[in-house]
């Protein structure tokens, strides 16, 4: 068009970002990549192409590592990790310092980089992902920096194995090695086969930078190569992808004592309120849905618009997506990109057109001829049985429904199985911070979308997995008690016959609901002492793990009392339970047929009270990122925990777990000492006088075999712990899959219970929710 | 209520406005106004990505800094104002772009938008822009504070308009809206209105001066109800002038009257736009956010005195590949 045309027009032209420079980085490595194992390149092997989704040109061929380059990775990582631990936090920091100097420096050839291979937008590689991940380095550079004074008691795990997505791939890379390396760990990362180039040009920075050989090691593939890490002899794995592939690996990693993070998938609700900011919350569905082309795992894809505003905010909607430019990645005028393969493609196409419901419209926006785009989409008139409102899209494609009341809007934000990220637009305060904290999502945006930074965790709950990345909490996922555990022993029973001790037979029961419940199997096993017979304990059995379950899912309303209250029922506990110390130790005693029950007896009185001390005083935190606005870390309850508690200490165990579960708000479902059995049963009489409410804490009695799985399998248990000496760690974990919930399983190795791990209890009773609220009149 | 003006076609013969009815205003509707919510936060950042969301580049950046140009009021508000130096001011919008440039370009004459002055300077400024469409614009009613007593302020509208300005530029009185006194700001701008006749009426609201963005969605909305034909940003004499944030609020409640109404009104940021660069991101963002009719004279303008020459300068290096100097292109 001549200028007097466009004058006329006053049309938007091409603005292209040159792929000159990072074309011809792929040229100088030959077109052809090996992995980058122990500090070098190995030689292309057989392997597969990488393509530009938006021209499927072939931009270079990468190796799919076989067993024998994924060992070899792990080995180099295991040789150099002892070093880079004792490196120290200050020397560790400066590599890191130096990664992310490299990052900046050559921060545009990254962003073309990712575009070309990727086909987001270079806006957005430019703007946000390269930034970030330059960002992630800074920050734990620092982290590094304070591991030693701040996390005196920490160290790291050892080898990670990480396994990222291709939706943003050199910051999910960031995500995971930064902090990995930041707290002495090495790692063997696999990116993704559609998006690996920026992974390997970050293996050319790691050179670059002088960084010890196997502290990073890179490896390309497919899923079976993530396999292949994920069997691999490492100490933890990291995974971010699709919630099905999680549940694998959660399976798969199932009592190896590998750590595990998973951050999956996705269908956050994005809520609008009738005194919102109309125009803005439709500028924030372009950067929650339409970013990254809805490749994004915390995409605002569930609207839910408060009736009253319902037509006016859609017709709004509609005529802004008119407006989304579409095309060529590498444009900077074009505010949606290609979408990452064909297969993706075709799944997105699949999925909308497997749709009968509701009402569609597609941007009025011209697409590419050639190249894999799709167009951004909105299906409104949905209602939650539709599956499209359940199930995540993975594209450029919003669904949305309408509510009536801030109470069913929070219904039906959290009608889901997934629990990642909520957005909430209104401009009234109060409102705002009474639902952000009802929303279940790892992260919660107040008037504002896809906000990220290194300084606050990100991460989800329910099916979108468990660990936060970034922040102080994130530091979790890679650290670990320091410390050698020492085998545990199965406890066996004392055995005997004759009379019992007291001819009074006292019936011990279980505890349901706040009241005394018999076993529904009509069960009952004998528990002895050295003396003779010391009484009988139920057998529970999977419908009383049901009715204790359903017990304590109704007593929600103990998560929103005040640390105040449970403070007091802690104290008030401990009291009673000090007024009955003798009676207590003495059973003990009588069960386990030693002598330190008095002072099993002392500590479980000062666990009680620790929880008391802390229930309010675990605070959250205000981190500092880089808006004007705030992120608040807000330390919620897990909801209800299920716990096969400690055979070898019968009252200790049972409260160590049970005090710091309830004073964070949760509530329990404990499953006694086995052998011992008593202790628990003399302390729900405890409970009974202690005020706490009904269905709080639950207590079972009888085989931790038989109750670990219906416990672990419960889709209404948000967390399983087992400190059982029967060695149920693999069963309890491969069935927790269900509903990824969270799990804390011994794997057959001792806790010193007279030691005071609050504070791992603590950590284990609460997730991380990061709610952003930016301000400014 | 007045209903569309029956304006001679002669007096704005180069300007597309004859097509666009005149925005006749309406009741004043309060439960609007005091519905509208404005996110600051979300407007910022909104405003602060949009520079990096758009890029116009090579014949396109020229063709639309060349539509800037006829979207320029080019403007003197001095003390210092004379009649040489005003029309010096209109001989430069009769001409703002070197004939060279323009024969290079392919391009046919082009004006400025207008020529805004102060009312003393209005004579002169017609007579110096005799014949050339070019409308002459005078700032009104006690500007820039706007404190003067009320009926002197209308009969400064009257006495501008007879002295044949086309365009009256009349400020709000602030204190209206920052006590949230929406019927008194509302007469006050029917006022000007009637007074302007057929003149069109722009509405000042000095938003570095109403304390808040929503206060300025608010106080847009209410012009706008009161027949405003264009809203404008500021005086230029305010300590914050034209920002990208009060722009996207302004017109997004152009848009909303609009899509109420079905009358378009125009938008002018004033002060502080000096860069061809900035000037090719405010025209993004009118285009994505109201849409390409909004990218004409009549309904869109800077407010500006400097902008011209850099956009000059630009025009000069799309022509010859090298970077231009000031003093190659003709002062005005």
């Amino acid at each position: 068009m001549t200028v007097k045309e466009i004058f006329e027009t006053m049309d938007y032209g091409p603005a292209p970002e040159s792929a000159a420079e990072a074309l011809a980085w792929l040229v100088d490595q030959g077109d052809k990549f090996g992995h980058y194992i122990d500090g070098a390149f190995t030689k292309p092997g057989k392997g597969f192409e990488s393509r530009n989704p938006a021209n499927g040109e072939v931009l270079a061929k990468l190796t799919q590592a076989k067993q024998a380059d994924v060992d070899a990775a792990v080995a180099a990582a295991r040789k150099a990790q002892p070093k880079w631990e004792k490196l120290g936090g200050a020397g560790r920091a400066r590599y890191l310092y130096a990664i992310a100097r490299l990052l900046q420096k050559h921060s545009r050839l990254f962003a073309v980089l990712e575009s070309l291979d990727n086909g987001k937008p270079i806006r957005e590689s430019r703007d946000i992902d390269i930034p970030l991940a330059q960002r992630h380095f800074y920050y734990h550079a620092g982290m590094a920096q304070l591991m030693d004074s701040e996390l005196p008691d920490a160290e790291a795990l050892g080898v990670c194995g990480q396994i990222i997505p291709w939706n943003f791939p050199l910051l999910m890379l960031a995500w995971k090695i930064a902090p990995a390396l930041a707290m002495g760990n090495t790692v063997v990362l696999k990116p993704a086969e559609y998006t690996s180039l920026t992974a390997l040009l970050f293996a050319d920075i790691c050179t670059q930078a002088g960084l010890p050989k196997g502290v990073v090691n890179i490896v390309t593939g497919d899923g079976a190569v993530g396999e292949m890490i994920v069997n691999s002899d490492v100490d933890k794995i990291a995974f971010t992808g699709s919630t099905v592939v999680g549940r694998r690996i959660r399976e798969a990693t199932a009592g190896s004592g590998k750590e595990l993070t998973l951050e999956l998938g996705g269908k956050s609700a994005y809520i609008v309120f009738d005194d919102a900011d109309i125009d803005s919350a439709i500028e924030g569905l372009v950067d929650a849905i339409w970013f990254n082309q809805g490749q994004v795992c915390c995409a605002g894809s569930r609207l839910l618009v408060q009736e009253g505003i319902a037509d006016r905010f859609h017709d709004k909607l509609c005529a802004r997506m008119d407006k989304l430019r579409i095309g060529d990645p590498l444009d900077k005028c074009i505010d949606v990109g290609a979408v990452v393969d064909p297969v993706q493609l075709q799944t997105i196409k699949s999925m909308v057109e497997s749709n009968t419901v509701g009402h569609v419209h597609q941007a009025a926006c011209d697409l590419p001829a050639n190249g894999c785009y799709y167009p951004p989409t909105l299906i409104s008139g949905l209602e939650t049985s539709d599956p499209l409102m359940q199930e995540e899209i993975f594209g450029p494609v919003l669904v949305s429904s309408t509510f009536r009341t801030p109470e069913e809007a929070v219904e039906l934000a959290n009608n889901t199985r997934y629990g990642l990220a909520a957005t909430v637009w209104t401009e009234n305060v109060n409102l705002a911070l009474d639902i952000a904290p009802k929303l279940v999502a790892g992260v919660v945006w107040v008037n504002a979308t896809n906000l990220f930074d290194a300084a606050a965790g990100f991460g989800g709950v329910r099916e979108s997995g468990f660990g936060r990345e970034g922040g102080w909490e994130g530091l979790a996922a890679y650290t670990k008690p320091k410390g050698k555990a020492k085998p545990l022993a199965k406890v066996e029973a004392i055995m005997g016959e004759g009379a019992p001790v007291d001819l009074i037979d006292r019936t011990a029961k279980m505890f349901v609901g706040g009241k005394q419940a018999r076993p529904d199997s009509g069960y009952s096993k004998p528990v002895w002492g050295k003396s003779g017979l010391l009484g009988h304990v139920g057998l529970a059995n999977r419908k009383d793990v049901r009715n204790a379950v359903e017990a304590a899912a109704g007593a929600k309303g103990w998560s929103n009392t005040t640390g105040h209250l449970r403070a007091q029922i802690l104290y008030y506990i401990g009291e009673n339970l000090s007024a009955r110390a003798d009676e207590f130790a003495a059973r003990i005693d009588a069960m386990t047929g030693k002598k330190d029950g008095a002072k099993e007896v002392e500590a479980s009185i000062q666990r009680l009270f620790t929880a008391a001390a802390w229930a309010d005083k675990y605070d959250g935190q205000v981190h500092g990122v880089p808006i004007r606005g705030v992120a608040i870390a807000m330390k919620e309850s897990v909801g209800v925990i299920g716990a096969l508690c400690a055979d070898e200490a019968p009252l200790l165990g049972l409260v160590s777990a049970m005090a710091p579960a309830i004073a964070m708000g949760n509530r329990v479902v404990l499953t006694a000492s086995e052998p011992y059995p008593l202790a628990a049963t003399d302390f729900y009489q405890i409970l009974e006088t202690s005020d706490v409410p009904a269905g709080v804490v639950n207590i079972l009695t009888g085989s931790h075999a038989e109750l670990a799985k219906p416990l672990a399998s419960h889709l209404n248990v948000d967390a399983v712990w087992s400190f059982s000496s029967t060695d149920l760690s693999k069963e309890i974990e491969v069935v927790s899959a269900g509903n990824l919930k969270r799990t804390w399983v011994n794997n057959a190795t001792a806790f010193d219970w007279g030691m005071d791990h609050s504070r791992r209890f603590l950590q284990a009773s609460t997730e991380i929710k990061n709610i952003w609220v930016p301000y400014g009149e | 209520m007045e209903t569309q003006s029956s304006e001679s076609p002669v007096r704005t013969a180069h300007l597309p406005q004859v097509t666009e009815p005149r925005n006749p205003g309406m009741d004043l509707d309060l439960d609007w106004v005091r519905a509208v919510q404005v996110n600051t936060s979300a407007i910022e950042r909104r405003a602060a990505t949009l520079p990096g969301r758009r890029s116009v580049k090579k014949e396109y950046q020229a063709a639309w800094l060349l539509k800037a140009i006829t979207m320029i009021d080019l403007t003197t508000l001095s003390g210092d104002d004379t009649v040489g130096r005003v029309r010096r001011l209109c001989a430069k919008a009769r001409q703002p772009v070197a004939l060279s440039v323009l024969q290079a370009l392919d391009m046919p004459p082009i004006t400025t938008g207008a020529v805004c002055v102060y009312h003393d300077m209005i004579e002169t400024a017609v007579g110096a822009l005799h014949g050339t469409g070019i409308p002459v614009a005078a700032v009104s009613t006690g500007f820039p504070a706007g404190l003067s007593p009320f009926h002197l302020r209308v009969a400064e509208i009257e006495e501008s308009v007879k002295a044949g300005a086309e365009e009256i530029d009349i400020v709000i009185s602030r204190r209206h809206v920052l006590s949230g006194d929406w019927q008194a700001l509302y007469e006050e701008m029917k006022a000007f209105r009637v007074a302007c006749g057929d003149a069109h009426v722009k509405a000042i609201l000095a938003t570095g001066e109403l304390g808040s963005l929503r206060n300025v969605a608010r106080a847009s909305l209410v012009c706008m109800m009161a027949g405003a034909d264009f809203i404008k940003t500021s005086t230029g004499k305010e300590s914050v002038n034209a920002t990208l944030p009060v722009s996207l609020v302004m017109i997004r409640a152009i848009r909303d009257y609009y899509d109420r109404t079905g009358y378009r009104v125009g938008y002018k940021p004033a002060g502080g736009i000096s860069k061809a660069k900035d000037a090719l991101v405010y025209l993004s963002l009118i285009k994505d956010e109201l849409g390409d009719r909004w990218l004409e004279p009549d309904l869109f303008r800077f407010g500006a005195s400097s902008l011209l020459g850099d956009i000059e300068r630009q025009l000069e290096h799309y022509v010859t590949g090298s970077y231009s100097a000031g003093y190659r292109h003709s002062m005005g």
